[in-house]
């Protein structure tokens, strides 16, 4: 970090910017008013010859800061890239003349909007600095914890020691190989699609063995997880008490499943010893050692079998799981050619309401399935009882629209899967004191053992998002967990195959091994890759309120033992949540403070009350609500000349500092845009929409106490492709404000 | 209904016999029942069971009910279900095999319309190895009874007239009409033809 601070402004003239813009007088307002020196314009500022101007000034004239007057700060990235100074950019084009008409009345508000921003850029440039990155010489932790030894750990392992990386396999049970090793052949995925695959264990267990990066603890369980990606601690006890503490990286969890538990199904006689769930028929498989399979209760030679899909699963009924578990069709479709493949005139019937064969060779299964002879059909069990010469099963065939009782020698139900995640942090956070009635969800109410024991203040395991499963967005950020190092790969995650499982713990291990060289190079994770600005927090105006500690929603705020927020800036991604908590602003970034926006939305010029020229300033979150209003832009979407937009990292890092200057300033309106948030939430930051919306619902006391009306300050969720509707609400905006009259807060 | 209380249901023995037997019966397995050919059949509305729902009778083991049904025989062969069906069953080709099968075990209905039209056509052709259209006509008006073909004769009495004054229609024909050269070689033909049939059949 430079002594001194330069600021140099360039603004560009492309893009039509010169034909609708004063960019003389965006100079003078630069050099004015942003004490920029050096200010200069150019024709085409992202070609080359712009871009060399500008590295050259960074040399010649030593600037520590940029101003880039040019387009959006989502456009033109990798021209206006400069690692040694701060960035800082007025956007003229998206935020400008794209959303303004090209004419003459128009003109003096247009220029009014552009002059705005660059006071805006000037004053963030003045209040920011350049990351300085990782100072101290760290060198994180190269090696893996792979939580789990199923197909989907040891899967990791294998693939983070191909990468170079080591890798350390805790698994609780006395071998290898999880639920995929109890399975005598696996679902076929290549042509012809009736060769079944043996489980393969042994094959990947014997490489692991000859692996020299790889460890393997058996019999063993996490028993404390302590630190941050780059230096985790953990210790490792095995069932005879002895513990070691080792130190890892990163951290994959593949923790797996249980099986749902198919006794509470009474409905489907589970006591009967000829009905069984998925896993105890590949037990009496294995047990027939390629012979004929044999019933559990007589031991007859099976000759009639049926499958029951949806045993317990996408049910709304209580104790049921409502989900679909994605693997137990094919699951079924193969173990019923296990009996086909034996001898073809075994009855094998599946039955199903909806067949679902996920993965590319899904539906060549269920052909290859049909053709060994299996019958399918489309009916709904609903009952099994006792039969003469085996269970007798209740169902109603919805093709052919009957009933019908039927015996089988076999009957095979198709459970679903539920994740081993640990303990629920936010049902026990929830949770009423010990001894009252238990949560309704099965999931919750077993007690369970916590799996990582995480000394983080936040709770013993990562957080869970929906039915128990760890993941934090299945769509948008597979693996990641709400807990930074830490990423759950395999059925623990969603529910799904051995195949998925394979390709999911590829992915979590290469998102641990990235988190291990961001941890290295002072780079946050996923979201804001790549950043390497962290908090800083002034301790002497602390006041332990304990805000930012509980709001963050990645636990990366421990407490110390004097009971101040303790930061671990590896397991921090960015958000600013903690800085927008916090009653007494002591958290800031280098790049993003309560200043650089506070000031930047005081530099605007606030004209009169009598000028009839209202101002509304939206905060919008840079994830969606400021791509949304860019694509808007491009789209020539215009909307009201008044408005000026400030991007924030997320709505969480919204400081009600903020509001409170800007009406003070003599804002008229304030319009925040955040993410969709709740449980079809779309925030990059999980809670921080979520959050924001709770501190804004109290800002209307505020507005009373300033006898301001309410009307001022709306909060909305805004998606990406909201690209009429941002601008529209904008509008809106312009036009409550012309209603209810101009803000007396002009000076 | 009675005696379906003892045949055991959804076992695959109805399935395997259409498989060996029915043409193109092998197909039925495939059927995933997605009712695309019931949906796509001009026909379907007036089907006792239309093609998906007949697969999967055959599947549940309905053998009695499948064979003696009337479904089959509604087939017009216009083939929208075969275009159609994703994942590729001949359906025509089966609908007509299965109802041909049914025939062949004395179960296909006796009163079915198509039924009888077919047995006369057959009848018809075998005798001389030409289709003669007099006979196969006239045999059709009386297929109902003497009255019932008299009032269809007077109703397409112009139509006849039309057809003999443009020399459409030899009424000679009803002495014998024409046929191929070689009838006894023909009939020979048939017969061997029948013979390999009954001996598959049996096998």
């Amino acid at each position: 970090m430079a002594a001194v601070k330069k600021i140099g402004a360039y603004i560009c003239k492309g893009c039509g910017l010169d034909d609708r813009l004063d960019c003389g007088q965006l100079e003078t307002v630069a050099t004015r008013e942003g004490k920029a020196s050096p200010c200069k314009s150019h024709d085409f500022l992202c070609s080359q010859a712009g871009v060399d101007m500008i590295a050259e000034d960074i040399k010649s004239e030593e600037l520590t800061h940029v101003v880039i007057a040019a387009c959006s700060r989502r456009a033109k990235t990798e021209a206006f890239n400069f690692e040694t100074v701060a960035i800082s950019r007025a956007n003229l084009r998206e935020g400008v003349i794209w959303v303004r008409p090209d004419t003459d009345e128009a003109r003096e508000t247009t220029q009014e909007m552009a002059d705005d921003y660059v006071r805006m850029a000037c004053a963030e440039a003045k209040f920011t600095t350049q990351p300085p990155g990782n100072t101290e010489d760290k060198t994180a932790c190269r090696h893996l914890l792979v939580v789990g030894g199923g197909i989907t750990g040891m899967t990791a392992a294998l693939e983070a020691a191909k990468a170079g990386y080591a890798a350390t396999i805790v698994e609780k049970s006395a071998q290898l190989g999880g639920v995929v090793g109890q399975l005598s052949k696996r679902i076929a995925t290549t042509a012809p699609f009736t060769e079944l695959p043996d489980n393969g264990v042994a094959a990947m267990a014997a490489e692991i063995a000859a692996n020299d990066k790889i460890t393997v603890h058996l019999n063993s369980t996490v028993t404390r997880t302590s630190g941050a990606p780059g230096r985790f601690a953990a210790d490792i006890s095995t069932e005879s008490g002895s513990t070691v503490t080792e130190n890892f990286g990163a951290i994959v969890q593949a923790s797996g499943f249980k099986p749902y538990d198919m006794g509470q199904l009474s409905e489907f006689n589970p006591d009967n010893a000829d009905v069984v769930d998925q896993m105890g028929l590949e037990a009496l498989v294995k047990e027939a050692n390629g012979g004929a399979i044999k019933r559990p209760s007589d031991g007859k030679e099976i000759r009639s079998v049926a499958f029951i899909q949806c045993a317990g699963q996408r049910s709304q009924k209580e104790g049921h799981l409502s989900y679909c578990s994605g693997h137990c069709c094919q699951t079924s479709i193969k173990q019923a050619m296990y009996f086909k493949q034996l001898d073809s005139d075994i009855d094998a019937v599946v039955m199903f309401t909806d067949l679902r064969t996920p993965g590319a060779g899904g539906e060549n299964f269920y052909r290859a399935g049909q053709d060994s002879g299996v019958t399918f059909t489309k009916s709904v069990a609903s009952e099994i009882s006792a039969g003469d010469s085996g269970p007798k099963v209740k169902f109603d065939d919805l093709l052919l629209n009957e009933n019908v009782e039927q015996e089988f020698d076999l009957v095979v139900l198709a459970t679903g899967m539920v994740p081993n995640s640990g303990v629920d942090i936010e049902a026990e956070a929830a949770a009423p004191a010990e001894g009252e009635a238990a949560d309704s969800d099965v999931v919750a109410s077993v007690p369970v053992e916590s799996i990582l024991n995480l000394d983080y203040r936040q709770g013993a395991d990562v957080p869970q998002l929906v039915h128990g499963f760890t993941d934090s967005h299945f769509i948008c950020f597979p693996y990641e967990t709400r807990r930074t190092g830490i990423y759950t790969a395999g059925p623990v995650r969603r529910p799904m195959d051995a195949v998925q499982a394979m390709d999911d713990a590829a992915g979590a291990a290469m998102k641990a091994i990235q988190a291990i060289e961001n941890a290295n190079l002072g780079r946050a994770a996923h979201p804001r890759s790549g950043d390497l600005s962290y908090p800083l927090f002034r301790k002497e105006g602390c006041t332990q309120c304990k805000r930012c500690t509980v709001e963050c929603p990645f636990g990366a705020i421990n407490e110390d033992e004097d009971r101040y927020p303790e930061f671990n800036e590896e397991r921090c991604r960015r958000c600013g949540t903690c800085m927008g908590a916090c009653p007494v602003r002591v958290i800031s970034f280098d790049n993003y403070s309560i200043d650089t926006v506070g000031q930047a939305l005081k530099a605007v010029d606030i004209p009169d009350e009598f000028d009839e020229k209202p101002r509304t300033l939206v905060l919008a979150c840079e994830n969606d609500a400021y791509p949304a209003l860019d694509m808007a832009a491009m789209n020539r979407v215009e909307y009201s000349a008044f408005t000026r937009i400030i991007p924030v990292r997320c709505l969480g890092s919204v400081n009600t500092i903020w509001l409170t200057d800007a009406l003070n300033s003599g804002y008229d309106g304030i319009i925040l845009m955040g993410c969709k948030k709740g449980e079809e939430y779309q925030c990059h930051f999980v809670k921080g929409s979520e959050i924001a919306h709770i501190r804004m619902s109290k800002i209307d006391d505020t507005l009373q106490q300033l006898n301001l009306e309410t009307e001022r300050v709306e909060v909305y969720e805004i998606a990406i492709t909201d690209v009429e509707r941002a601008p529209k609400l904008i509008n809106d905006m312009a036009e409550t404000i012309e209603k209810i009259g101009m803000s007396p807060f002009k000076f | 209904m009675s005696n379906t209380a003892m045949v055991e249901k959804y076992r695959s023995n109805f399935l395997k016999e259409v498989a060996e037997n029915v043409e193109e019966g092998e197909w039925v397995r495939m059927c995933m029942q997605c009712g695309v050919c019931s949906g796509s059949c001009p026909m379907g509305p007036h089907w006792e069971h239309p093609p998906q729902e007949l697969f999967m009778m055959i599947r549940a083991n309905k053998r009695e009910e499948v064979l003696s049904s009337s479904s089959m025989w509604m087939c017009t062969s216009c083939y929208n279900c075969i275009a159609r069906c994703p994942r590729e069953l001949p359906i025509t080709h089966i609908m007509h095999g299965l109802a041909h099968y049914a025939k062949r075990l004395g179960l296909a209905p006796k009163e079915n319309p198509t039924n009888k039209f077919s047995q006369r056509f057959w009848d018809n052709l075998t005798k001389t190895g030409r289709v003669n259209e007099l006979k196969l006509g006239l045999s059709l008006y009386f297929m109902n009874g003497f009255v019932e073909g008299i009032k269809t004769a007077l109703k397409m009495k112009d139509v006849g007239m039309g057809m003999l004054k443009t020399g459409r229609m030899n009424p000679l024909e009803i002495l014998g009409g024409h046929g191929v050269k070689d009838k006894s070689g023909f009939q020979a033909m048939l017969k061997k033809a029948q013979e390999l049939e009954a001996a598959r059949v049996d096998k």
